[in-house]
């Protein structure tokens, strides 16, 4: 029963793909958008029972299907793990990928390959549950794979734009070159394990295992560098940014909720081995807080609207990193929750404005949208408050945690991580402001259309907002039923912060934080009515942040140019000495056909003195020379 | 009487056959009429039967005058086919000399 259910929940988004490959085409535009939503919403339904059946007995579900590989003493087997952290996850993936399924029904109603984008995208969330349900490292490697490949093909889906493309084929390089991190790390820890089953990682590790901590922790540097290109952490960040590229459903689904806190999930799942290297562990922390810095910055000053988002992205799975790095994995999951739903909120509410607005993205020629988009106005206000981190809104709860752990933990990573979140309410509210305050910047034929969205692309809205809204309760301070419920999977007990005078006083100064960041931006937008400079204005510190660091300039100097130069070196080489060998080979081969050709001169009587004069020499040469 | 070759030397034939073979090997390498180059074929090939009746009966095996049967019969089709394609040859030259058959090269 429980085979078959699973096998339900894995393969309903599946078969939404194939039927929306091969007859999508000829269904209606809504029909195809249904299917895919109803193929969604089935897995949800199957999720959902066997959460409440996890959550009563406690008890994860495991799911043998097959052996799949023997080599001598490793063997790998194809099953299926159902326990607190997959299904948490599973939940959020489903359950939000079907709200944002059926808000593309909408949005995507006008494009003529509608089929096509609900085929990857039930592509996506076939290959995302395969990476969460797999019970060892080798399946979660293959959703890990389907995943990069539906990215992939969902930034690139307005494939007509060359840039467009571009980014698609940026994302996917750079997920490459975590994923050969990934791969190299699953490789050691088979080695070292001769397993791939987490199971049996952890019963090993929980034997007292001697384990070569020198590979133990290159193993868990490898799996880091994987978990880096998928959740977009320094050095591989840029792609996530020009992932905007897509349709913003894909964003607000792939690169904001799910997708990239698979780096996440993975080292939460293999908790047991990062608690085991502590290096490895110091190293994330650095990685992520540093991340949360650099990415916040540069959402400060970016002023497409999707971009903001997508640099407040990249910052908050900074925090995620940091938490995973203290070692606290029950926090940054619960951090990736309440973040999957204000983030999911604020691209679908950005998506609503676009739609309202017919494509116009830059900030600059938005403002005044309140008055006539109430709903999104609201939602995204709510969304906003929480990512800020003001109580009671969800956002606040989970970045709490991570910046009280890191003040006890590591004062310095505390400083970085909360001047983070300063500038993430600037930035947020700076968005708020220029989007929905003011008077309306935009030309006069905008003006005339804008509207408020369907109720389709509202309702997964106002489900979001409500979500961001309360979804901090799953984890109060004090009495979280998260810690608790995620105990199982935990190596080590959660850690527990007592309800003391300084955790009173780390809030406050969270929440003053929060306040200070609104309060520029409010009298800078507000007040001034401050309005961003037009490109190429931008002057000093701002322009350096306008233009991201120019890492993307640094990477294409130090690394794209040289790749270019020693690709091109090999080219010359292989021109000269390779063609040019098999080019002379050819000119000889002509050269002795040019007199070979003369032979056959089509004379009947000449080819059968030839044949017989050549049988007389060999039976000459059988009976005379032998 | 129990053997032929007791009359006449199992040598003879070899003799007579290898004659034949080369009287039929030089009338297709000297003559240009195709007609008469199927003949000198058809010699050749007479001439390597009569060997294989000749040593199948020396070696009292009936084998070799079973292939005999299946190389005339093979030999019966070549001729037609053969015949066929110098009859068309006939319809567009007007003759068979097969010189004429150079125009064929591609």
């Amino acid at each position: 029963m429980d085979t078959n259910l699973a096998l339900l929940l894995l393969f309903a988004p599946f078969a939404g793909f194939l039927f929306n490959v091969f007859f999508g085409k000829k269904l209606s535009r809504n029909a195809a958008g249904t299917l895919g939503t109803v193929a969604v919403a089935v897995s949800f339904g199957v999720t959902l029972s066997f959460f409440l059946q996890v959550v009563n007995t406690g008890e994860p579900i495991m799911v043998n299907l097959f052996e799949w590989m023997r080599l001598a003493n490793f063997s790998v087997d194809f099953g299926f793990q159902l326990d607190q952290l997959s299904l948490l996850w599973l939940m959020f993936v489903t359950g939000i990928g079907t709200l944002i399924h059926m808000y593309s029904i909408s949005y995507m109603h006008d494009d003529e390959n509608i089929h096509k984008f609900f085929a990857y995208l039930n592509l996506f969330v076939f290959f995302m549950i395969t990476l969460v349900m797999g019970s060892n490292l080798l399946i979660m490697f293959i959703g890990w794979e389907g995943v990069g490949l539906c990215s992939y093909l969902l930034i690139g889906f307005w494939y007509k734009n060359q840039e467009y493309n571009d980014a698609a084929k940026k994302a996917f390089i750079m997920n490459r070159i975590g994923d050969l991190g990934f791969l190299i790390g699953i490789f050691i820890i088979g080695y070292l394990f001769h397993s791939l089953d987490y199971v049996q990682i952890k019963t090993a590790i929980d034997n007292g295992w001697t384990l070569d901590p020198t590979w133990l922790s290159i193993a868990a540097l490898c799996l880091f560098i994987g978990a880096c290109g998928k959740s977009a952490q320094i050095p591989l960040y840029t792609w996530l940014p020009d992932a905007m590229a897509g349709p913003t459903p894909v964003s607000a689904l792939i690169h904001a909720a799910t997708m990239v806190t698979a780096g996440i999930f993975m080292i939460t799942r293999m908790n047991f081995l990062f608690n085991l290297t502590p290096d490895v562990q110091s190293i994330i922390a650095i990685v992520g807080a540093v991340t949360a810095l650099v990415a916040a910055s540069i959402g400060l000053v970016q002023n497409d609207i999707k971009k903001v988002l997508a640099y407040s992205t990249v910052s908050q799975l900074g925090l995620m990193f940091l938490a995973l790095g203290l070692g606290v994995y029950e926090i940054a999951v619960f951090h990736v929750i309440t973040h999957a739903f204000f983030k999911a909120c604020l691209f679908l509410g950005s998506g609503s404005v676009i739609h309202a607005l017919h494509g116009e993205q830059d900030m600059r020629n938005m403002g005044g949208l309140r008055k006539v988009m109430k709903i999104t106005f609201a939602t995204f206000l709510i969304s906003t408050l929480a990512i800020s981190g003001l109580p009671p809104f969800s956002g606040f709860f989970s970045k709490d945690e991570i910046l009280m752990t890191a003040y006890h933990q590591n004062p310095v990573l505390w400083v970085i991580g909360s001047v983070a979140s300063i500038m993430t309410a600037f930035y947020m509210f700076r968005l708020l402001y220029l989007t929905f305050y003011k008077d309306f910047r935009g030309t006069e034929e905008q003006k005339h259309h804008l509207h408020e969205s369907p109720s389709l692309i509202t309702i997964p809205l106002i489900v979001l907002a409500i979500l961001a809204l309360v979804g901090g309760a799953i984890s109060l301070p004090g009495n979280s039923w998260l810690n608790h419920y995620l105990a199982p999977i935990m190596a080590k007990p959660a850690h527990h912060h007592e309800l003391d005078s300084t955790t009173y006083m780390l809030m406050g100064i969270a929440v003053a934080g929060a306040l200070v960041g609104i309060g520029i931006a409010y009298f800078k937008y507000i007040k001034n009515g401050a309005v961003p400079a037009p490109d190429g204005k931008q002057t000093g510190i701002v322009k350096v942040l306008y233009n991201k660091y120019y890492v993307d300039e640094i990477y294409m100097a130090i690394i794209v140019k040289p790749i270019y130069a020693i690709g091109s070196f090999f080219k010359n080489i292989t021109e000269a000495a390779i063609s040019g060998f098999i080019y002379g080979l050819g000119w000889v081969a002509n050269m002795l056909s040019a007199e070979g050709k003369t032979i056959q001169n089509g004379s009947v009587g000449f080819y059968l003195f030839v044949f017989v004069a050549g049988i007389c020499s060999i039976i000459g040469y059988i009976f005379l020379v032998k | 009487m129990e053997n032929i070759l007791q009359e006449i030397g199992l040598e003879n034939y070899v003799y007579l056959s290898a004659l034949l073979f080369c009287v039929g090997a030089f009338g297709v390498l000297y003559r240009r009429n195709a007609i008469v180059m199927f003949m000198s074929i058809e010699i050749m090939l007479n001439a390597v039967n009569l060997l294989l009746v000749a040593f199948s009966t020396y070696h009292q095996d009936a084998q070799g005058q079973v292939f005999v049967f299946f190389s005339m019969a093979v030999a019966a089709a070549e001729v037609a086919v053969g015949l066929a394609i110098l009859v068309a040859v006939y319809r567009n030259l007007t003759n068979i000399d097969i010189d004429n058959l150079k125009n064929l090269k591609g």
